[in-house]
């Protein structure tokens, strides 16, 4: 007797579903602060702080987001550190999630007009508070476009954790598909969820876009 | 730290890693030319006159974009076979590719077509073209021109994308590296040897195209 896909096979890619979603948030928090460093660094006065956040950027822009996996699922444990899928995962994405945020930010950092940050100085307020109260502010709006879309970048990602083994979204459909014997199905529903977890998203980034677009 | 790094068969396997290259450039690169086609179908869908249309190019274009391509290489290889299409991984790859690359490359064209002044169409029209004739002769080329970039990025994106085809056993650069992990155990030497070489790849690539852009772009504006 060969299982169908039902009703209660749905609600276990669900399930599945829950750890997409914790794993996205997680890397994006911790990517998140990352990436501010990158792009503070990359906007930096110092030449030589700019040069290594570039290179960070640009090796991580420059090859895919697997082999980075890969590469810190098998680099941690020759630094002595036991690992955990988990751990190797939300590490390996969070890198990922700091290099690209890190050059979206620089981008909006950038784009905030230069008497902003002259009148700052003129003012004789110092880097912390020129770049907490006035700069980064103004370029949070800018940036919030291109953030919410890495988001969904970010969620997509999470897929190639099944292909070292946690059991989230797309792993689960991998199990049920094989359970089941209907990948059409099966696949077709996973493509579903995801669709419907970054379709909010997606149409949240496109919105606040147009508004700040009509704002200029 | 006592760990002994050992390249030697890595570097010994060269001719392997080099056929893995030329599995990975030849996908990618056939999905980019299909997947361009495609694309440039979906967005003439896109921005037609029928609702009909339309509907089907922007339902498809978002149903792709906010999918990951792991499920749609999954959903062609093992769903296919289930309507009674079997294919092979890398012709499985290729098409999962190809359909994810039209998504975007359309939204991508979509924008240059749409900086071109609306006077240029009108001047077609009156001329009695045909639309498909004024896309050909008066849209194309200055609407791909200022998406150039993006589409070149996105380009790139799809060569590094193709890494995931390896999970379908289609036979490129990840493929062979994981072959090569699963007889030697060097697995640290190997990815960090493989992310080098994905970033010389995609140097490379980016040479290559910003070329093409140069001599196919090399008209005068004014």
């Amino acid at each position: 007797m060969i299982r169908q896909f039902g009703w209660g096979e749905f609600l276990f890619l669900l399930e599945g579903a829950r750890w997409t979603v914790v794993l996205s948030l997680l890397a994006f928090t911790v990517g998140g602060a990352l990436g501010l460093a990158v792009a503070l660094g990359r906007t930096s006065k110092w030449k030589l702080l700019r040069m290594v956040t570039a290179a960070y950027i640009q090796v991580f822009q420059g090859t895919p987001l697997l082999i980075q996996l890969f590469f810190v699922y098998f680099g941690l444990p020759l630094l002595g550190l036991k690992v955990d899928v988990w751990v190797a995962l939300t590490i390996g994405l969070s890198l990922h999630t700091s290099a690209f945020l890190g050059e979206i930010w620089r981008g909006s950092i950038q784009a905030v007009p230069d008497g902003q940050s002259e009148a700052a100085r003129a003012l004789g307020i110092g880097y912390v508070h020129r770049m907490v109260d006035v700069v980064l502010p103004q370029a949070f709006r800018i940036g919030l476009p291109a953030t919410i879309s890495f988001l969904v970048n970010l969620i997509k990602g999470t897929a190639l954790a099944a292909l070292l083994g946690l059991t989230e979204l797309t792993r689960s459909g991998q199990l049920m598909a094989n359970i089941t014997f209907q990948p059409l199905q099966v696949y077709g529903a996973v493509a579903l969820i995801y669709f419907c977890i970054c379709v909010p998203l997606t149409y949240c980034s496109a919105r606040i876009e147009r508004r700040l677009n009509a704002a200029r | 730290m006592n760990y002994t790094f050992d390249f030697a068969p890595v570097f010994a396997a060269w001719p392997t890693l080099l056929e893995g290259i030329m599995g990975t450039l030849r996908m990618s690169s056939l999905s980019m030319v299909f997947g361009l086609g495609l694309g440039i179908i979906f967005m003439m869908m896109r921005m037609s006159g029928r609702p009909g249309l339309r509907t089907v190019a922007v339902g498809y274009i978002e149903l792709i974009r906010n999918t990951p391509i792991l499920v749609q290489v999954f959903f062609v290889f093992f769903g296919m076979p289930a309507i009674g299409i079997r294919l092979s991984g890398e012709q499985a790859a290729i098409l999962a590719m190809t359909l994810n690359c039209a998504a975007y490359a359309a939204e991508i064209v979509r924008g240059g077509v749409q900086s071109i002044r609306p006077g240029q169409i009108e001047a077609g029209r009156a001329l009695g073209m045909h639309t498909a004739d004024i896309y050909r002769f008066i849209v194309f080329r200055p609407a791909i021109r200022a998406v150039y970039p993006a589409l070149c990025s996105q380009f790139i994106l799809l060569m590094l994308n193709s890494s995931l085809v390896s999970s379908v056993s289609a036979e490129e650069l990840t493929y062979y590296a994981q072959t090569l992990d699963s007889q030697t155990f060097r697995s640290f030497e190997i990815y960090l040897t493989l992310g080098v070489i994905y970033l010389a790849l995609s140097q490379v690539l980016s040479a290559v195209l910003s070329l093409i852009g140069r001599v196919y772009f090399s008209y005068p504006t004014k």
